[in-house]
């Protein structure tokens, strides 16, 4: 009978939120990511290929590096993959149980995720002041469509963050461990933004 | 629709042979339990249940709805010119006096497609029916993200009620298609922006469902229940989801793309030196309109196997049931279902050749095309072969099952023609592809989900649909909607072009035709809008009886083995689904098992050797229900 009450209580919790289901190795919110980050790689890889597309196609193509700020994306390219290393160490500190350094590290992800918007806003207002805007050509429509979705996924980056780093963080009380697989869920997706940023860094600005 | 299980006490049917002993505690346990508010149960619910029932009653809305903007197309169709009182519910702008105006027919016939394709069909089979079955397919207590599937919910109803509003727009509805293609669509009037904002909101919704069903299948299955013992239904929309998490996300890239072009002004898909009534485009220009045509057909190829798919899983389970018989060679459908997963994404460009292309691509893509046959085709003869020998019983939900078979297969072969590039350049834009996709999706798919709708309603209301009307309804749908669509292949090899508002009649070729068989298809229409009411009268009549608690059917009236009616009672727990989670032991379709001779089903959550496994409180009951028998 005592088995029978705790299969109860099973029955209204729903399994593998927390700790990683044996034959598939992951936690509920691992594979969710991943799948969502599948879909993210068919959304930027059409974005890519229509680039790719027109600027084949075209008779000639603006090179960017010939009026873009390329020091300036050069340093936010910088800032991004120390913001990848930094929310990696958020995740190992909160695994290893400390709160304190964890939360240190989370905060200086979300102070580089803020510094790169500044740092994009800079460029955008450059390009603008210039008489550059989307309408202008394809290479400045494709150029403010593409960084502009990416610069969304930062902003969606800075959201998620704070709210770990602030109200999110109750839950370090509460269940310990769903908290760290938080922040390494969101760290996943990090690095895909991350991972982004590097594969339009030189395509836009360098090629 | 309110579940109140706690009146209830589940008794055990007297065939099967699992016992629900344990419900009746069960159920006094959990449901005093969710003190849930009004809002949080009947609104913002997170119970896949209860979402999937609030997918089920949006979609059907909007599949009537659809529904009828194209019987009002139907009257221009069959009548050209004539000025119909209904019409005039238009408003002035689309039909002045009753008259259908080409910009207002436009309008309906682009809203007609959206509407039936993501608002209708693809949010009732994977929204509605997979949300409530596969989680009580696969033995778990919810889906893996209860919130996000809620929010999915909303973020489909957001985007439908945008689409809708787009009727108030300046200017109409979006009127180029649902395919809307550019240029058309990036200089068209106000509506297309609202297109393309509903259609964001319609993909973030497919994206995040997607999402929930594949963890929830690959993560919440039960003890026992491996891959290859799921449920034919569950693997249909195991791919599915996967479909939608990859296709989707290109045309949200080019929805983005041709907002840009609307809002911002770039030229994405506007080739240099357009002229518009009269005046060149002040764009920049240097855009290229086929790479709409690439990202949209990438994902609406794969978008026609998300509409079928789900269908194919209702039938294969509907037919398995009533042959009482396992299905004949259950794996080849799993393995087939996979290689359609795969090869949908590599066969789009077979909508696109008479664009030029080349003939390397046409070539490649004709290949590809008549591979994906393949698959599909080896599912009809699974299913058919099944049908060989069974003592079959024909009750509503199998009628339109069965009738799915030729309905699909009839819409398949009249596909092949379209798939070779010579043959498609005769037929590429007549009524014969109207003709073949309908026959796919509205006998075939729409068929299924009436067939769905008839065998699980007492899985989620407790009371069985009056058979009577059941029959009646499919023998009249099953006539008119031939006579809807047989006439449109011979329009179509008669070269009658499909976008044209008055059916073809200013065209010398077309006018005999046309003026034939356009009064007697608008005839079959609306004859097939009527078939409906006696659905529609045992539904509501069938609801309200459940609304006053009078349920007529058992927890498994079918005599099924799959978990949902073998493991839960019906309607299931409000909260978890099970009492106890089941446990599997061998695959779901094992009808009339030699190993089991006492009775013509052998559920998937039976154990036939309790004593050699590790006791539970269900595996106690079993052995208790067998010593009795």
């Amino acid at each position: 009978m005592e088995a029978h009450a705790e299969a109860h209580e099973h029955v209204l919790e729903i399994p593998y939120t927390v700790h990683p289901r044996p034959d598939t190795g992951v936690y509920n919110a691992k594979l969710g990511i991943w799948l969502f980050l599948a879909s993210e790689v068919m959304l930027f890889g059409a974005l890519f290929s229509a680039y790719i597309l027109l600027r084949t196609g075209a008779p000639t193509w603006p090179r960017g590096w010939e009026f873009l700020n390329v020091p300036l994306a050069t340093l936010n390219t910088f800032i991004l993959i120390a913001s990848s290393v930094t929310v990696v160490l958020a995740w190992s500190n909160l695994r290893l149980g400390n709160l304190k350094w964890g939360r240190i590290f989370m905060g200086l992800t979300l102070l580089f995720a803020i510094w790169f918007l500044v740092d994009k806003g800079i460029e955008y207002r450059h390009e603008f002041l210039e008489g550059r805007s989307p309408a202008t050509n394809n290479f400045m429509a494709v150029y403010f469509t593409m960084t502009g979705l990416h610069g969304l996924h930062v902003l969606g980056g800075v959201i998620v963050f704070t709210y770990f780093l602030f109200p999110g963080a109750k839950m370090w009380k509460t269940d310990r461990a769903r908290y760290t697989n938080r922040i390494e869920v969101a760290g996943l997706y990090w690095h895909f933004v991350d991972l982004v940023w590097i594969f339009l860094f030189p395509s836009l600005y360098l090629m | 629709m309110p579940e109140r299980p706690q009146d209830r006490v589940a008794s055990p049917p007297a065939t099967a042979p699992v016992s629900h002993g344990e419900s009746i505690e069960a159920a006094s346990l959990h449901l005093t339990n969710p003190e849930l508010s009004w809002i949080r149960r009947y609104v913002f619910s997170t119970d896949h249940k209860w979402i999937g029932l609030q997918y089920g009653f949006t979609a059907l809305c909007f599949l009537f709805f659809g529904f009828s903007l194209m019987l009002l197309m139907r009257l221009q169709l069959g009548w050209p010119g004539h000025a119909f009182a209904l019409l005039k519910l238009l408003g002035e702008s689309r039909a002045p006096g009753g008259v259908l105006l080409p910009e207002g027919y436009n309008q309906l016939g682009a809203m007609h497609g959206t509407i039936m394709v993501f608002l209708a069909i693809v949010p009732l089979g994977v929204g509605a029916f997979g949300n409530y079955l596969v989680p009580l397919q696969i033995g778990a207590p919810d889906m893996a993200f209860p919130k996000l599937n809620m929010f999915s919910y909303w973020c489909y109803f957001i985007g439908g009620v945008i689409m809708l509003s787009s009727f108030a727009a300046q200017g109409g509805t979006p009127a180029s298609g649902w395919t809307s293609y550019v240029p058309l669509a990036d200089i068209a009037t106000r509506g297309q922006t609202y297109w393309l904002i509903g259609m964001v909101f319609l993909i973030t919704s497919s994206l995040l469902g997607s999402i929930n069903f594949i963890v929830t299948i690959v993560q919440l299955r039960a003890k026992g229940l491996s891959f290859m013992r799921l449920p034919f239904f569950v693997w249909a929309q195991f791919v599915t989801s996967f479909l939608l998490l990859l296709a989707f996300p290109p045309l949200e890239s080019a929805a983005f793309l041709q907002l840009m072009d609307r809002l911002a002004h770039t030229s994405f898909f506007l080739p240099s030196g357009l002229v518009v009534s009269g005046e060149h485009l002040t764009n920049a220009g240097g855009g290229n309109p086929l790479l709409w045509q690439h990202l949209f057909w990438f994902l609406a190829h794969p978008e026609v196997y998300v509409l079928i798919l789900p269908a194919l899983g209702i039938v294969t389970e509907i037919i398995a049931n009533n042959t009482r018989k396992p299905i004949w060679q259950h794996r080849w459908l799993i393995y087939s279902v996979l290689w359609i997963g795969f090869f949908s994404f590599i066969v789009w460009a077979h909508h696109m050749f008479i664009t030029g292309m080349g003939t390397l691509i046409s070539g490649f893509f004709q290949t590809t095309t008549m591979i994906i046959s393949i698959p599909s085709v080896i599912i009809l003869t699974v299913l058919v072969v099944t049908l060989w020998g069974g003592a079959i019983r024909f009750n509503t939900p199998m009628h339109f099952a069965v009738a799915f078979l030729p309905m699909f297969g009839l819409g398949g072969l009249t596909g092949l023609p379209l798939g070779l590039a010579t043959t498609d350049l005769h037929l590429h834009d007549t009524y014969y592809v109207i003709a073949h996709f309908h026959y796919v999706v509205a006998p075939g798919t729409i068929f299924a989900l009436f067939a769905g709708i008839y065998y699980w309603f007492p899985k989620i209301t407790g009371r069985k649909l009056n058979e009577v009307l059941g029959r009646i309804h499919f023998w009249l749908s099953f006539i008119f909607i031939n006579g809807v669509f047989l006439p449109m292949f011979l329009q179509g090899l008669a070269g009658v072009s499909r976008r044209l508002y008055d059916g073809g009649v200013q065209y010398a070729h077309a006018k005999a035709i046309a003026e034939a068989t356009n009064p007697w298809i608008s005839i079959s229409a609306w004859c097939l809008a009527a078939s409906q009411l006696p659905f529609i009268i045992n539904f509501v009549w069938n609801v309200v009886a459940v609304i006053r608690d009078k349920r007529n059917a058992e927890d498994n009236p079918w005599q099924a083995t799959t978990l949902e009616w073998a493991a839960a009672t019906s309607p299931p727990l409000a909260h978890g689904n099970f009492a106890v989670l089941p446990v599997v032991y061998r695959g779901p379709y094992e009808y009339s098992s030699p190993e089991y001779p006492k009775s013509d089903f052998l559920p998937q959550n039976v154990d036939l050797h309790p004593a050699a496994s590790p006791g539970g409180g269900m595996l106690a009951g079993t052995a208790v229900a067998q010593r009795e028998a």
